[in-house]
């Protein structure tokens, strides 16, 4: 995974802290550099308004999950680790995908097996063992919000150029000037399928190394 | 760590686990109920091309819903809620023991008569809304969803453009014997009034329709010949 777990134990330092929140929003991010949890990228951003209900998911299931596993790391059996762990966020999944569906339900229905699959999502897993299991609450949790931030802005980028260049809306309301369609501009159906998704992701991981040379070549 | 240690521990956590989500289950399922009759309103206002949003779905229902009823298999209506009806308990049941809701709605003085369908797809459930105009025969809309089908290719049976295909078909030929709607692998013939194109890559889910409809409509067939005579 990273090598975060390698730094020293007891410091807790803000500036250090910072790093783990900030970190995973731009060198460290999980999509772009890590390139973890790429699957729910491809298949929920097709509009704004999932992509962001996901990226509010994640965020909880992840800061939730790495808080509850750091508070138990003492306790946790190491050879059922990895069980204790898929049970911690299956539980909150579940929960999150009940809250959705008893208060945004037409959302929950778009997300239909996706918020599911939220249990699948390499990134969460991958921060318990690399991060959780060997820090302290507080720490963990912001390493949770980071990551899962990280993973949520590109989602939204990804939603917001597919939502626009696809549908010609955002968030249901329609962006694009009738008068452009008057002229003969139309929306890319292309951008609504799967693969543009991902040149969508390509396109924001060349940018981004483009601008932070240091990351060409090291995921 | 001992394996007493280890199995306590396995033990108390889903003991936790079960109580924490139990408990979020019960507290979320009024809420969740009355969506899922909010968008069961909405699916059947669908059929009759009624547009509801989730807030205005109830009002809507009351307003073109004029009338729900019950009937069994010899056409004979029954005592019962349509609304409360879950095909799924039903279809279980020997078929002169079912209840067979119908919803009849109003709009713009016409009358469509709504039956509800419910069969197996490939990975599981599917159902659906059927409209029929007034002379019991002609589909005005059709309603499908599904449970698991493949996304981009069962799943498609819940698009509109699958749905559309239905509107004008028709479930019985002129000589009024029943005859339902094929849902052909590839192309159905153009002048064909009892079929529509299947989806490619989706057979098993098409097949499922074809036969839900075969089955769900065809046991409506008494109450649709009493309807027309009278």
């Amino acid at each position: 995974m990273s090598e975060n777990n390698s730094m020293p134990k007891e410091s807790l330092l803000s500036p250090r802290n910072k790093k783990l929140l900030t970190d995973p929003l731009g060198k460290d991010n999980p999509i772009n550099v890590q390139v973890l949890g790429i699957c729910s990228v491809l298949a929920i951003t097709v509009q704004l308004r999932t992509s962001l209900v996901m990226a509010i998911s994640v965020v909880a299931v992840m800061g939730f999950a790495n808080v509850i596993i750091s508070l138990l790391r003492s306790t946790i059996p190491p050879r059922i680790r990895i069980i204790v762990q898929l049970t911690v966020i299956a539980s909150l999944v579940i929960l999150v995908d009940q809250i959705l569906k008893a208060f945004v339900y037409d959302i929950s229905r778009q997300l239909s097996v996706f918020v599911g699959l939220i249990i699948t999502n390499c990134i969460i897993m991958g921060r318990l063992e690399a991060f959780a299991l060997n820090n302290k609450p507080w720490p963990s949790f912001l390493d949770g919000i980071g990551n899962a931030a990280g993973y949520g802005w590109v989602l939204l980028a990804v939603g917001f150029f597919r939502e626009v260049f696809g549908s010609g809306t955002l968030m249901g309301y329609a962006v694009i000037p009738q008068f452009l369609y008057d002229i003969g501009y139309e929306d890319n159906g292309l951008m609504i399928l799967p693969p543009m998704a991902l040149i969508t992701v390509g396109i924001i991981i060349w940018v981004q190394r483009y601008k932070d040379r240091r990351l060409i070549d090291i995921s | 760590m001992s394996n007493r240690y280890i199995f306590l521990y396995a033990s108390a956590m889903v003991i936790i686990v079960a109580l924490v989500l139990s408990g979020a289950a019960t507290l979320l399922r009024p809420l969740q109920e009355r969506n899922m009759r909010i968008e069961k309103m909405q699916n059947i206002l669908s059929t009759i091309n009624i547009p509801a949003p989730r807030g205005e779905a109830e009002e809507l229902f009351d307003r073109y819903i004029i009338e729900t009823k019950i009937v069994n298999y010899q056409g004979e209506e029954v005592e019962g809620d349509a609304f409360e009806v879950d095909l799924q308990d039903e279809n279980r049941k020997d078929p002169s023991e079912r209840d067979l809701p119908v919803f009849i709605a109003e709009v713009d003085g016409e009358n469509y008569y709504i039956m509800p369908v419910r069969g197996g797809g490939l990975w599981g459930p599917i159902w659906g809304y059927i409209s029929l105009e007034s002379d019991l025969a002609t589909i005005y809309g059709a309603n499908f969803d599904h449970a698991s089908e493949t996304p981009g290719l069962g799943a498609e049976i819940a698009d509109r453009e699958f749905e559309e295909q239905f509107r004008g078909k028709r479930i019985f030929d002129e000589d009024s014997n029943f005859r339902s709607v094929r849902v052909v692998k590839g192309r159905a013939p153009e002048d064909d009034p009892h079929a529509v194109d299947g989806i490619s890559g989706g057979t098993i889910t098409s097949n499922g329709v074809q036969r839900m409809l075969r089955d769900g409509l065809g046991i409506y067939e008494p109450y649709f010949k009493k309807i027309r005579t009278s």
